[in-house]
């Protein structure tokens, strides 16, 4: 959406982005808290508006139908469901917001992982009448799968019971302990009515006992984690840029995007797979040179010695370098139709490196709505996420999902049509602090 | 994981500002595009999306030449101000241009001049065969997910069959950064860099990169006439009509498009800063202002780019 006068009264250039998804099921008001959210911090422009008050009275509504902002497609208006992940835009003086809409129906596990993957928050509503369902219990689990740093429980429709705090109370605790346990980082709940507009973009004039900020305040509020500048540095080398030109004769460059960490002029490197070592004799930053960059910049690295370097390599600090494998142990999230089994031959996509690989064993298949494990499946259908074991055919420098969302995640893609198959997360499924709640009497092998 | 705490807010040394995020994740798509096919295009209409991809691709893949050519599909009905920046800049870049032209298929009778003289929608058969013809496998686009409800459902990597139709309910999840441009032959991708880009993103941007756009995006005196409540340019393409009358406003254009269908709005922004001051208090998005396409029917846009159009 485009934006209004309020941004120009922050400093422009210093504003951060954040990206968060938003997770609920059918009826727990998602579209109106999307369409609340876009309305009341005036991300909606007049021509907007004049369309979705349009559609609305075409339809025999007596109200603007705010969910019509945000369904796009002609089936979605048609069927009053939101089909596929929407992106939208919106800004306040603090901060500019990228949201992944993504809807509550059938398909919730690709759609939420789809928001989730770039998301560094997830808001996962619930009605307060009906509490902590299996649903919500399925948005916290994915988003602790692909762990979305923090998570805002919004506890819609507190009108609907007489903005009682011991009902928010009890709704928060259930699902602070649930979520913590599968290792999110950080849980805020916050008592909302999206349709009456209660904490969302304004503060409640009906909950005095809630002392907490409004959804959008977080929003704006939360820190955007740069922990990425605090891990080992990783560079997937994406292009070789050499101009062979009689201005740059000599110019041989590797371009790419930090996906963690921070490098230097100067500093030991070592390139993966080969495992030859240089130093980074120069760093070209979009046009300037620099003695230094961090993730995600995009630059171009120059080494001290004319190694092979080419796509799909990587260059890391030669004292933080990750160990190469050819045997892949991930949590995925199976997206295509057509099932996951075990001998399939697939392509693995990591990084800026694309590999033959071969599916050897789907040990267990997860159930989200009680976090059980399901041993030996033989195959993932769409939307199940379960554990596998790939062998690839060249060494990856894998890292494990946990340490860095660039470098620890893969897709699988079908060889025949190009389909992307499923999601991977290498590494452990979930950040093991303590043990899942709900995990059954055979406990975990994940 | 570490806590997010840990790294620290907006003051933190390694935090980058939005537009260098954005610049820094458009130059990414660039890069990826670049390294997995044989044979991308980057469409250029002279308008500012186009303006700022180009610029991107150039500091992308600089100080090399950029590898790939640009395409634009000329209606016949393009301002000659825009034309004009179009091959200085192809010149001053030593570029290569393909141009696809909509006067020459309604020429050889392949194309129809449709009753309401618009002729944005005639684009979409030369751009479709022009691809085919040169067989691009990627072609960049402008398209900004803020721009319509239609292109907010958009992949940054949008597969195209071989009639470069788009199946919103068959699109691929795109995960993390990981673009899947794998395709049949025949097939193409359809790429926007600019996807996540919104249009204060791209004015902003284009300030602090000082990039040169053509005039018609500042405020001049220009003769126009009212058409279904927007000012269209007089002249060849086919305006006014009768009981339309000309008139002498000072206006800017927000878009860049077909003379039929793009209007100017009335502004005495001659400055960036003031054409962005302008954008940021309106009330109106640049779509619902400036271009009557989109005003035909509620799904506009999803028909168009289902048969092709960008």
């Amino acid at each position: 959406m485009t934006s209004t006068t309020e941004h120009l009264s922050g400093p422009l250039s210093a504003t951060t982005l954040l990206r968060f998804a938003t997770a609920g099921s059918v009826d727990d008001g998602k579209s109106t808290l999307v369409g609340r959210l876009l309305h009341d911090s005036k991300s909606v422009l007049a021509d907007q508006l004049e369309a979705v008050e349009h559609a609305s009275r075409s339809r025999g509504q007596q109200a603007p139908d705010l969910a019509l902002l945000t369904d796009g497609l002609r089936a979605e208006r048609e069927q009053g469901i939101t089909i596929d992940v929407a992106y939208r835009y919106f800004a306040t003086p603090r901060r500019r917001f990228i949201l992944a809409d993504t809807p509550g129906h059938v398909q919730y596990t690709r759609n939420m992982v789809t928001g989730a993957s770039t998301a560094e928050l997830a808001v996962v509503l619930v009605d307060a009448r009906n509490g902590v369902v299996e649903q919500t219990r399925r948005h916290a689990a994915v988003a602790a799968l692909l762990r979305v740093p923090h998570v805002v429980l919004a506890v819609n429709k507190m009108d609907l019971v007489d903005y009682a705090e011991p009902v928010f109370a009890a709704i928060a605790e259930e699902f602070t302990a649930y979520a913590s346990a599968l290792g999110v980082p950080e849980i805020t709940a916050i008592p909302i009515s999206a349709l009456a507009g209660d904490n969302v973009v304004e503060p409640s004039a009906h909950m005095d006992w809630y002392g907490g900020p409004t959804v959008l305040e977080h929003l704006e509020t939360v820190p955007v984690s740069h922990d990425l500048a605090a891990c080992p540095a990783r560079f997937p080398v994406q292009y070789v840029i050499r101009p062979q030109t009689a201005e740059h004769p000599d110019y041989r460059g590797y371009a790419g995007q930090i996906a963690s960490g921070v490098l230097r002029v100067g500093e030991p490197v070592t390139v993966l797979p080969s495992g030859r070592t240089s130093t980074i004799a120069g760093i070209d930053a979009l046009g300037r040179s620099v003695d230094v960059a961090w993730a995600p910049q995009s630059v171009t690295l120059r080494l001290a010695d004319d190694l092979d370097v080419s796509r799909g390599d990587l260059i890391a600090p030669a004292a933080a370098a990750p160990a190469t494998t050819q045997d892949v142990e991930a949590t995925v999230c199976h997206v295509a139709d057509e099932p996951l089994t075990v001998g399939r031959r697939v392509l693995l996509k990591h990084t800026t490196r694309t590999v033959k690989a071969i599916v050897k064993e789907i040990p267990s298949r997860l159930t989200l709505d009680d976090l059980s494990q399901h041993p030996e499946p033989g195959q993932l259908v769409a939307n199940d996420i379960g554990r596998v074991r790939v062998r690839t055919a060249e060494p990856l420098a894998l890292d494990a999902y946990a340490d860095s969302r660039r470098t620890g995640s893969f897709l699988l893609i079908d060889p025949a049509d190009g389909t992307t198959l499923a999601a991977g997360m290498a590494g452990e499924a979930f950040a093991a602090t303590t043990t899942a709640p709900a995990a059954d009497d055979e406990g975990w092998d994940f | 994981m570490t806590p997010a705490t840990a790294g620290g807010g907006a003051d933190s040394p390694y935090a980058l500002s939005h537009l260098d995020a954005l610049e820094s994740e458009a130059v990414h798509i660039f890069r990826e595009v670049a390294g997995e096919f044989e044979r991308p295009v980057l469409l250029f209409s002279g308008g500012k999306d186009s303006i700022v991809m180009l610029h991107l691709a150039l500091k992308a893949f600089a100080p090399a030449p950029v590898p790939f050519a640009l395409l634009h599909v000329d209606t016949g009905h393009n301002f000659p101000e825009v034309l004009a920046y179009r091959d200085r800049t192809v010149a001053r870049h030593r570029l290569r241009l393909h141009v696809a032209s909509v006067q020459e298929y309604i020429d050889a009778g392949k194309l129809r001049e449709r009753p309401d003289g618009t002729r944005n929608p005639l684009q979409t058969v030369p751009l479709t065969e022009a691809i085919q013809q040169h067989r691009f496998d990627a072609v960049f686009g402008g398209g900004r997910r803020d721009e319509e409800k239609a292109r907010a459902k958009e992949r940054v990597f949008s597969l195209r069959d071989e009639f470069s139709q788009w199946d919103p309910r068959r699109q691929r999840p795109e995960l993390w950064q990981l673009y899947n441009g794998r395709h049949a032959p025949g097939e193409h991708v359809r790429v926007f860099p600019l996807s996540n880009w919104t249009e204060l993103d791209v004015w902003q941007y284009i300030e602090r990169e000082r990039i040169e756009l053509p005039e018609i995006y500042f405020a001049h005196e220009r003769e126009v006439f009212r058409r279904n409540g927007m000012w269209l340019t007089a002249g060849d393409w086919g305006g006014p009509k009768e009981g339309e009358t000309v008139e002498k406003r000072l206006v800017r254009y927000r878009t860049v498009g077909d003379m039929s269908c793009t209007g100017a709005v009335d502004s005495d922004a001659t400055t960036l800063q003031a054409v962005i001051a302008e954008i940021a208090a309106s009330r109106l998005t640049e779509r619902g202002a400036t271009r009557a396409d989109d005003k035909l029917s509620e799904a506009a846009m999803e028909d168009r780019k289902r048969e092709g159009y960008f």
